[in-house]
């Protein structure tokens, strides 16, 4: 086993070289935030990105930020909050969830932050990290070290690499270098809390409110129990709908009223403001209401906003869950009960509109043995095979870990079928 | 680019051309073949009229299996297809080939659903991009993405070009606002990525299909994200004497957090071709002038309207006005709309280019084009999406006088260089194509482009979609699958490793 800790994207490459030469699977990872999240996997190497840190071009006016794959998310957000700048794609820091322990308490870097494309509550409005890279530079599982992209907002200049690094997983490159647009920081914030809506209820309200023109920047809802599991300012037990509204002070009390008077008849309404409404949106995030320090298997379900509850519902007639809803409904946080019930999970998401499935938390016996990742349908999966072999053709960078799917083993299948 | 090589025509699919007519006309029964040369004479260009070309045959299909076996059909033959959406292309994206089915996407242009609960539009890929916001307007919705050729050109060619508009700043490009398509591989397996929901799960192949010119698949269907309108919209007109004063204003604003919903520079020439077409008022004694479009909630666009104001007067601004209507918000934007058109009055032809740069490097190359211009003898007026760096300049010329259209050409692609230089790019928006194929490699290295002609690999490895473009050359997969893997020695021993 040996671990490499590159300083520089040259060292990068020539890890990836001497690991290539040895055939041998390479574990890529930064601060291991979210090591827990994938099919469990056995290494015999790793590359650890976290000594290559380092903002390397930061101009606020121009919206970018360039900085090694390695630099702590939590350094970025703290230089970006000096400008009043933010990254829009609101980060998801999994450690609390997963129960790591990261390095002196700094949730993931931003190689692993784009790595994986875990966006948070603002991803509704602002776009997912995948919305915000702007450029790469990669060694790809060949030990050729390429670039994609640029450091301007505005570019169509060939295939966009960028955005397929963008929750890869580090399956097709060791990203060494990125760009990323940032955008300014709201001003002021506020949160209004619907009370006592059930998720049929308060996914309407939800839909009504992302449909008029409030702007509204996080639209989550937590149903009656789970609000006692967010350490925040929401009183009570009883569910509540969370709306955010952001922007300069004028704006955001303008848009409040409109969105009062259009849910007047919804329930009794609380306000958050500011640091109470920035916390809140944290623990959503984060999924804070299912970081209970157990491995009970937690889901994260994208849907149709609209159908979503239905599939909890469906759910609970077969399986005890725990769930909580974000992107107005459309991310379902499932806490199950007993096992995964994988099969289970995803039949009903197909049966309510389709979607995707991970399971972001389980044991590494659950991992092993039920995919963890959206399995997909043949001819997808061959072709994210075949995309996997012309970055990764000697299968090294993380093998396995997105599925069994993505690897030589199911790419020869695959090819077999074509040419028989 | 004159001498443009393309890919050499494929004696085999010429001889055979009429029983392909045949196939295809069976495949396609009805009006879906056109093979005479004075109907196909309608498609030999896009919106890069230099470049002409008649296709072997027009095939216009009408559902996703008819797709789905002329590509079947042509990949098993060897034949090259053209996808063509409504030819609006500005870079030669839907140029055909001699030897190549031009497939046009034009018949695909229903919508097949509105979902305004889940603020979304499921549409063919032939619907215009108007044509969406115009289907949900009576509920107030629009769809964001606004390229200028928005009342021709087709979502499908959107999705393949990543097509931008002015809204493009605040509200995003085509690829950040389609949450969903379906498309045919050119072996003719259909597949979907994303839809209704959000993040396609697995690699994002969503995320490389926009931007991908027609090389990598044949977009079926469509799901993109509607937005509530906003309440209000107002802009100013901000007039400086240089274009330093103008660019260092579009910083501050940006600076001061504030996100507009268009920023659209123009220098002088264009400003005045402007007004002397349409008369809008637009100031002629200055260098540049900004219009700033601030929308949302009326409380919030009379607050940032007072904030640019400032940040206008403190960069020395010599006019500002600003609309009190909406008839006055359109006069301002009038001018700009109509600057491609304003510019065609005063010159026989007009090349339009398409670079980004940071920002802040806009004086050097509005410096630097002005004395390509008197290098090269050719004048050029310049439209400015100035929020996010994107250059339109527009090289005038006339195509009667030989040598003008290689001179305007050759004007261009100094542009394009000099916006790679300063750390931009060759295209914002409007893509590589045939026209900047061969400027590929002052952006990328050889191992760059072998790397994305990978992903053509996985998608298409007998390159027979779309040949020609985007790539200078084209390399056989089974080449740019070797490897050269190095001796087994642990490298760079002065890596940590434990
Ligand atoms: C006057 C004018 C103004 C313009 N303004 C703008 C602007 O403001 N912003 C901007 O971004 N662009 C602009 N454009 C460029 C052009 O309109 C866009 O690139 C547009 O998206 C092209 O759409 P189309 O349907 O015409 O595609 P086409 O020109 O038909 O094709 C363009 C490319 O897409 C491929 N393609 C088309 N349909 C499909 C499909 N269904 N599946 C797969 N591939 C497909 C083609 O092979 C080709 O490579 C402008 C063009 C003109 C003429």
């Amino acid at each position: 086993m040996t671990t490499f800790l590159p300083f520089t994207a040259a060292d990068v490459a020539s890890a990836v070289e001497w690991v290539l030469s040895e055939e041998a699977p390479v574990e890529i990872l930064g601060h291991g935030s979210k090591r827990g999240i994938g099919r469990p996997a056995q290494y015999e190497h790793a590359i650890d990105l976290s000594a290559m840190s380092g903002v390397t071009l930061y101009e606020p006016e121009e919206l970018v930020l360039s900085a090694k794959a390695g630099t702590p998310i939590a350094d970025i957000e703290h230089l970006l909050a000096q400008n009043s700048q933010q990254l829009a794609f609101e980060p998801m820091d999994c450690s609390r969830l997963l129960g790591h322990d990261t390095r002196g308490g700094k949730g993931g870097t931003i190689g692993g932050a784009i790595s994986t494309n875990l966006s948070g509550p603002r991803r509704l409005k602002a776009g997912a990290a995948r919305d915000h890279i702007l450029g790469v530079t990669v060694v790809s599982g060949r030990g050729e070290t390429f670039k994609s992209g640029g450091r301007v907002v505005k570019n169509v200049t060939g295939y966009d690499l960028s955005k397929l690094m963008t929750g890869a997983w580090g399956t097709l490159g060791v990203l060494t270098d990125l760009t990323v647009k940032v955008l300014p920081a709201a001003e002021t914030e506020t949160t209004l809390a619907i009370r006592g809506l059930d998720d049929e209820t308060a996914t309407a309200a939800m839909a009504l409110a992302m449909g008029s023109s409030a702007e509204v920047s996080g639209a989550a809802h937590l149903p009656y129990g789970v609000t006692e599991r967010v350490a925040s300012d929401l009183r009570g037990a009883d569910a509540a709908t969370l709306l955010r509204v952001e922007g300069f002070g004028p704006s955001v009390a303008s848009r409040v009223e409109t969105l009062k008077t259009l849910l007047a008849n919804a329930g009794r309404i609380e306000e958050l403001t500011d640091r109470g409404s920035r916390e809140l949106w944290r623990e959503v995030r984060d999924c804070t209401p299912f970081a209970d320090g157990t491995a009970r298997p937690v889901w994260r379900v994208s849907m149709t906003p609209s159908e979503a509850h239905k599939m909890v519902l469906a759910l609970r007639m077969e399986a005890g869950a725990d769930a909580f809803y974000d992107w107005q409904g459309g991310l379902v946080w499932l806490r199950m009960e007993g096992e995964p019930e994988a099969d289970l999970v995803r039949r009903l998401v197909r049966q309510f509109g389709g979607g995707h499935a991970t399971l972001v938390r389980a044991s590494s016996a659950w991992r092993a043995a039920v995919p963890v990742f959206e399995p997909q349908p043949a001819a997808l999966a061959a072709l994210s095979a075949r995309l996997k072999a012309e970055f990764d053709p000697k299968n090294i960078l993380n093998p396995g870990r997105l599925a069994a799917g993505v690897d030589s083993a199911t790419l020869a299948q695959a090819t077999e079928e074509k040419t028989s | 680019m004159t001498g443009l090589a393309m890919p050499k025509p494929d004696s085999e699919t010429m001889r055979r051309r009429d029983d392909i007519v045949a196939d295809l006309a069976r495949i396609v029964p009805g009006e879906g073949v056109v093979d005479a040369v004075n109907e196909m004479r309608a498609f030999e260009s896009d919106g890069l009229t230099a470049y002409r070309q008649l296709p072997l045959v027009v095939v216009l299909p009408e559902t996703v299996a008819q797709v789905s076996s002329i590509l079947k059909y042509c990949n098993d033959r060897n034949i090259r297809v053209v996808p063509r959406g409504s030819g609006t292309s500005l870079s030669g994206g839907a140029l055909p080939l001699e030897d190549a089915v031009l497939l046009v996407m034009s018949r695909f242009n229903r919508i097949i659903e509105i979902d305004f609960p889940n603020r979304c539009v499921v549409a063919q890929p032939g619907v215009t991009n108007l044509g969406i916001s115009v289907a949900v307007q009576d509920e107030g919705f629009y769809y964001a993405p606004d390229p200028s050729s928005q009342i021709a050109c087709s979502i499908g060619g959107n999705v393949a070009e990543n097509s931008g508009g002015v809204h493009c700043l605040k509200y995003g490009l085509t690829a950040n606002n389609v949450l969903g398509i379906e498309m045919v591989l050119m072996d003719g397996e259909v597949i979907r990525l994303g839809g209704k929901h959000l993040d396609s799960g697995g690699y994002d192949l969503l995320g490389v299909m926009n931007g991908s010119e027609g090389l990598l698949g044949v977009v079926t269907e469509v799901t993109v994200r509607i937005l509530k309108k906003p309440d209000t919209a107002r802009a100013l007109l901000i007039g400086f004497p240089t274009s330093e004063q103008g660019g260092q204003c579009v910083a501050d604003i940006i600076g001061a957090g504030i996100i507009p919903g268009g920023m659209e520079m123009m220098d002088r020439p264009a400003i005045k071709a402007a007004e002397d077409f349409l008369h809008a008022g637009y100031p002629l004694d200055v260098e540049a002038l900004l219009i700033v479009e601030l929308d949302g909630p009326k409380v919030e666009v009379d607050h940032l309207i007072d904030l640019v104001e400032k940040i206008a007067h403190r960069n020395g601004q010599t006019t500002c006005r600003i609309s009190t209507s909406e008839e006055e918000r359109l006069a301002f934007w009038a001018g700009r709309k109509a600057a491609f058109p304003a510019v065609g009055r005063i010159s026989p032809d007009y090349y339009c280019m398409d670079g980004t740069i940071p920002r802040k490097e806009l004086p050097k190359v509005l410096a630097g084009m002005r004395e390509l211009s008197e290098q090269y003898g050719l004048a050029v007026a310049n439209v400015f999406h100035a929020g996010d760096g994107n250059l339109h300049p527009l090289i005038l010329y006339d195509a009667n006088k030989p040598g003008e259209l290689d001179k305007a050409e050759a004007f261009g692609a100094d542009i394009l260089r000099l916006c790679v230089k300063v750390g931009g790019v060759l295209t914002g928006e409007h893509g590589v194509g045939v026209e900047k194929r061969d400027l590929m490699g002052e952006m990328f290295n050889q191992i760059d482009l072998d790397q994305q002609m990978r992903v053509k690999c996985a998608f298409d490895p007998n390159h027979l979609l779309n040949p020609g473009k985007v790539f200078p050359q084209l390399r056989r997969c089974a080449e740019l699958g070797r490897m050269h893997v190095s001796g087994g020695k642990l490298p760079f021993p002065s890596i940590p490793r434990f």
